[in-house]
């Protein structure tokens, strides 16, 4: 029953990684660029969720409010900033989007203070239900799962069955080619950026519902939306939802079963505070190993 | 990075006062960031001491700087402070990590410190030194107490849960201390973990009779909040950290009816609390925390043993300090061995108060004349 | 002299020079802000070597900047409480001399990018710069959770480590050797990159294929860049180290990593001071205007995008009248 409530809250993390992690590998596959800003647009969701819900008291127009301001806000950044760098090396691309968190981090602190924001969940999602077998579950959580597996199913019918997405992918196998086509280049990239910024600024608006809002909440989540993407190979938005899930998995069953498992060689003190810090590392030794292994990641182009 | 604020404080009404020697304070405190609601309590509690001195505060100056709750900031603000600015007495510092940072190379400089809330066991123990005092408590204490609190409720298990850094294994290790039934589980959480949904799943599967967690600032918050949603309703007990004024909105009502524990609280009864709580709600209309309540004593502490001796006399201002003759809000005080606080710890429960604001209230005392468990490791 | 020799004196005179002018008027305050500048300065060279030189974008050096700092506490610590380091295989005690300290931290810090960089430099462009910001944070995370030496805490040792003949707590004093280090390692980037192995490291950096072509294998050369370019940033962690008498997990984090960075392209790439004017300008900054604003990191991260937008050669390429340097 533990495990498998543990096994849930692997789920739920790792649908929220792959919603970050979607725009980011989309953005890398289709333009070539390297996003740190990412982070920035999960929490410009995230508080643009707080103010509208706040304003409103009604957490759905807050939801709406965070797709809606973090598209926005990532079409603006890539007309002004991000397409001045597809044609720069990957080192400029980094720094100008590392500029642009310190902009968006010190400003949001401007405009809303140092003090973190929480969200009030309406009365629908607040609750429990207890699932086949007996174990009680937050009623969002599980929500969250179910939202993470419609948008993974949306995304692969759009880049599979819609014109946009033959686009994407074209784009993404040769950058050149579609231009002599004749599709407008410029605003298929605004496209692009602004869907990876809308599922971002959603994701920040999930786990900003159930955590809190702040100043920096971007940054962590974006190191392991990069591991995701890594993992699962550039480009391959197949690759990032299992790569997401198993980072999801290892990280909340490796926080949940370490201790223990080690308690078997070692004192439990000492199995407790190893196991805590080994948890934290277990995600970035899977990506170590997964890339000295496959160089591209699991489903990358070959190089 | 720095916010300055020099205060002189009725500099006019100088000629009138007796001091001979102005005293300059060094505040380092956290005032951006995410911790900055503690910094801010810890400031304000600390200049109203000193607004309602009146002239008796003419010849003290304070200098105030932000530490960004950052180490290497807060070392290199002690840096010029000290070097630049040539204070007599630095104060302020929020965290024990910071604290560790800056106290010991301070006081070999010859620099007194008087710490308004970090005081690590370190500080308390091997490493004290007769020109650090703690204002506050010793690190261990509000854990001891609710250890304490968990035994006289006569909890039989316990599921016990602090962020994996030292002061969290000193938190674990304070309430184990004084708790005499079985702890059934001890969990470390990563420091400023977010999601606690499988520490939840495992307080659900523990069976124990209450869970005794230490997670400051917003770690605190949002695993309250999440746990307020998850169906578990396993009593919960902990220290003031995670239910003190300063964040008591943010948890909302999922705070209420919860025991924490604390050497004090807003309705502590005596005349200097009423005085204090009276004053802070006139001058920043809000309830004061344990931190602006620690900040307040800090400054009136000083200002008691400047008018006994002069700073310039290390010795003699020293002693001064030591004597600790001034109306603390915590009623009964005075120093140990080690310059760490002996007093009272009580057991406060979360409540609305009338006008439908969340606030804490004493329930019982947990420990009385508490002191700390490392004084007897104390050479000075 | 040629006009980039002009920059390259001026920015060192001006660095040097304000310290002995804030020494001589009495700002002690303003000589540890020097020092902090040529300690950034130290560890963007270390970056540069690999990344401007090298076209090696390392978003993981703050790895080796908190190994050194982290060898340099453990090893002061140790010295201060008298016990010793491990007795296994043979007794191995602490130290307080820095002369003792940075051939350990050279050690320590090069065997670490041996080991990360074997494994990174197996993958290339995105995916170098992925992993070894993944190898920084784990280490970070190591760093977090292991007790012994602080954890997320950090460690303390109070008092600055000690140089044969030197009061290293007079700033001055702690400012020249810092600086006297800078310059030394400046020196030596000079000379090897005129050397057979920097040029082999340019013409890699340039066209790997034509390398392959001529004979060498890029591979070893890149491993070797690579250790001693976090060689470099490790002992400028053990210098910050030594400057704050504190180290913790915050000289490990990402977010140094991407300063290390800022240090490097805010002065230009590739150029051999770029790093010491772009960390003069960091912390030049951070201090005016800290003071009028609390969010002077906005304006940090304006400068940033107006250098990478339109002055890819940062402040040395600007006056130096050319694009991005090659040394």
């Amino acid at each position: 029953m533990l495990l498998f409530e543990q096994l849930l809250n692997g789920l739920q993390y790792g649908m929220t990684l792959f919603l970050m992690a979607a725009g980011l590998t989309l953005v890398f596959g289709v333009m070539g660029l390297i996003n740190l800003a990412h982070g920035s647009l999960y929490m410009i969701g995230a508080f643009a969720c707080a103010v509208v819900t706040k304003a409103t008291g009604n957490f759905w127009l807050g939801a709406a409010g965070s797709l809606a301001a973090a598209a926005m806000a990532g079409a603006l950044i890539e007309m002004l900033v991000i397409r001045r760098l597809y044609s720069r090396d990957h080192l400029d691309q980094v720094l100008a989007t590392f500029a642009l968190i310190l902009i968006f981090s010190e400003g949001a602190r401007w405009l809303f203070g140092s003090f973190p924001l929480y969200l009030t969940l309406p009365p629908s999602l607040a609750g429990t239900v207890t699932l086949p077998g007996g174990l009680v579950y937050p009623v969002f959580r599980l929500g969250v799962i179910g939202l993470g597996i419609a948008i993974a199913a949306g995304l692969f019918w759009l880049m599979h069955n819609t014109r946009l997405g033959i686009r994407i992918r074209a784009g993404e196998a040769d950058r050149e080619m579609i231009g002599a086509l004749g599709v407008d280049i410029s605003i298929l990239y605004t496209l692009v950026f602004a869907l990876g910024a809308a599922l971002a600024g959603l994701a920040g608006a999930l786990v900003g519902a159930v955590q809190s809002v702040q100043v920096g909440m971007g940054e962590p989540v974006l190191i392991l939306a990069f591991v995701v993407v890594v993992i699962g190979g550039i480009g391959s938005i197949g690759g990032a939802l299992l790569s997401a899930l198993l980072v999801g998995m290892t990280d909340s069953l490796g926080r949940a079963l370490l201790p223990s498992l080690l308690a078997q060689v070692m004192p439990q003190a000492s199995a407790n505070t190893l196991g805590a810090s080994l948890a934290a590392m277990s995600v970035y030794i899977l990506m170590a190993a997964v890339l000295v292994w496959r160089p591209t990641g699991l489903f990358g182009a070959r190089a | 990075m720095k916010t300055l604020s020099i205060m002189t404080l009725a500099a006019t009404l100088a000629a009138t006062t007796a001091l001979a020697e102005p005293i300059k304070i060094g505040m380092i405190t956290t005032l951006s960031g995410g911790g900055a609601g503690l910094g801010i309590d810890t400031r304000d509690g600390f200049d109203l001491a000193l607004k309602l001195a009146g002239d008796k505060a003419a010849d003290i100056t304070v200098v105030t700087e932000d530490d960004q709750q950052k180490p290497d900031v807060a070392v290199q603000l002690a840096d010029k402070m000290i070097q630049s600015e040539n204070v007599d007495i630095l104060t302020g510092i929020v965290w024990s990590n910071l604290a560790m940072a800056v106290v010991p190379a301070a006081v070999q400089q010859g620099k007194f410190y008087l710490s308004t809330n970090a005081a690590p066991s370190a500080l308390a123990g091997p490493q004290c030194n007769k020109n650090y005092f703690s204002v506050s408590y010793q690190n261990d204490n509000f854990h001891e107490a609710a250890g304490q609190a968990a035994t006289d409720t006569g909890y039989g298990k316990v599921f016990i849960m602090a962020p994996n850094y030292p002061a969290g294994q000193d938190s674990l290790a304070g309430f184990k201390r004084f708790y005499k039934g079985e702890v059934v589980s001890e969990v470390y959480t990563q420091v400023g973990q977010t999601d606690y949904a499988g520490e939840i799943a495992q307080i659900r599967d523990s069976g124990a009779d209450a869970v005794f967690f230490f997670l400051p600032g917003g770690m605190g918050i949002s695993f309250m909040k999440q746990y307020a949603g998850s169906g578990v309703t396993t009593p919960l007990i902990g220290p003031a950290f995670s239910f003190s004024q300063d964040i008591l909105p943010a948890v909302g009502d999922a705070a209420l009816g919860v025991r924490n524990t604390a050497s004090w609280s807003p309705d502590l009864d005596n005349s200097a609390n009423k005085t204090f709580v009276e004053e802070f709600r006139t001058a920043y209309d809000r309830l004061p925390s344990v931190y602006a309540a620690q900040g307040y004593d800090t400054a009136n502490l000083i200002l008691a043993a400047a008018e006994k001796a002069d700073v310039a006399d290390q010795d003699a201002f020293r002693d001064a300090l030591k004597a600790a003759e001034f109306d603390s809000v915590r009623g009964k005080f005075s120093f140990g061995p080690n310059h760490h606080p002996i007093q009272d710890l009580y057991v406060r429960e979360v409540v609305k108060d009338d006008e439908g604001t969340l606030t804490n209230h004493i329930v019982g005392t947990a420990m009385t004349d508490r002191g700390d468990a490392y004084a007897e490791e104390c050479k000075m | 002299m040629s006009r980039i020799a002009v920059i390259n004196l001026a920015t060192l005179g001006l660095l040097i020079g304000g310290a002995l002018t804030a020494h001589l008027t009495g700002h002690a305050f303003l000589v540890t802000l020097a020092t902090k500048a040529a300690i950034f300065a130290l560890a963007g060279v270390g970056l540069n070597f690999a990344l401007g030189y090298g076209g090696l974008v390392s978003f993981g050096h703050a790895a080796f900047f908190g190994i050194g700092g982290y060898v340099t506490g453990i090893l002061a610590s140790h010295a201060m409480s008298g016990q010793p380091l491990t007795t296994l295989p043979y007794t191995m005690n602490g130290t307080n001399e820095m002369l003792a300290i940075w051939p350990m931290v050279l050690l320590v810090s090069g065997l670490a990018a041996l080991a990360i960089g074997a494994l990174s430099l197996r993958t290339s462009g995105v995916y170098f710069i992925m992993v070894t910001l993944a190898f920084a944070q784990m280490i970070y995370w190591f760093a977090v959770g292991w007790p012994a030496y602080g954890g997320e805490d950090g460690l303390s040792f109070y008092v600055r480590n000690a140089f044969p003949g030197v009061q290293t707590m007079q700033p001055l004093s702690w400012f020249l050797i810092c600086a006297g280090l800078l310059l030394m390692t400046l020196g030596f980037t000079a000379v090897v990159m005129r050397a057979r192995f920097g040029l082999a490291l340019q013409a890699a950096r340039r066209n790997t294929q034509r390398t392959v072509a001529v004979g060498i294998r890029p591979f070893g050369i890149r491993l070797t860049a690579f250790v001693l370019s976090a060689m470099i940033t490790g002992l400028a962690g053990s210098l910050y180290a030594d400057l704050n008498r504190f180290v913790s997990p915050a000289m490990l984090s990402w977010y140094m990593s991407g300063e290390i960075m800022v240090f490097v392209i805010l002065g230009g790439v590739g150029r051999l001071v770029g790093p010491v004017a772009g960390a003069m300008l960091f912390v030049t900054m951070e201090h005016l205007l800290g003071g009028i604003s609390d969010y002077w990191q906005v304006l940090l991260g304006l400068v940033l995008l107006g250098v990478v937008l339109w002055s890819p050669g940062g402040i040395v390429g600007m006056l130096s009248g050319r694009g991005r340097g090659h040394a």
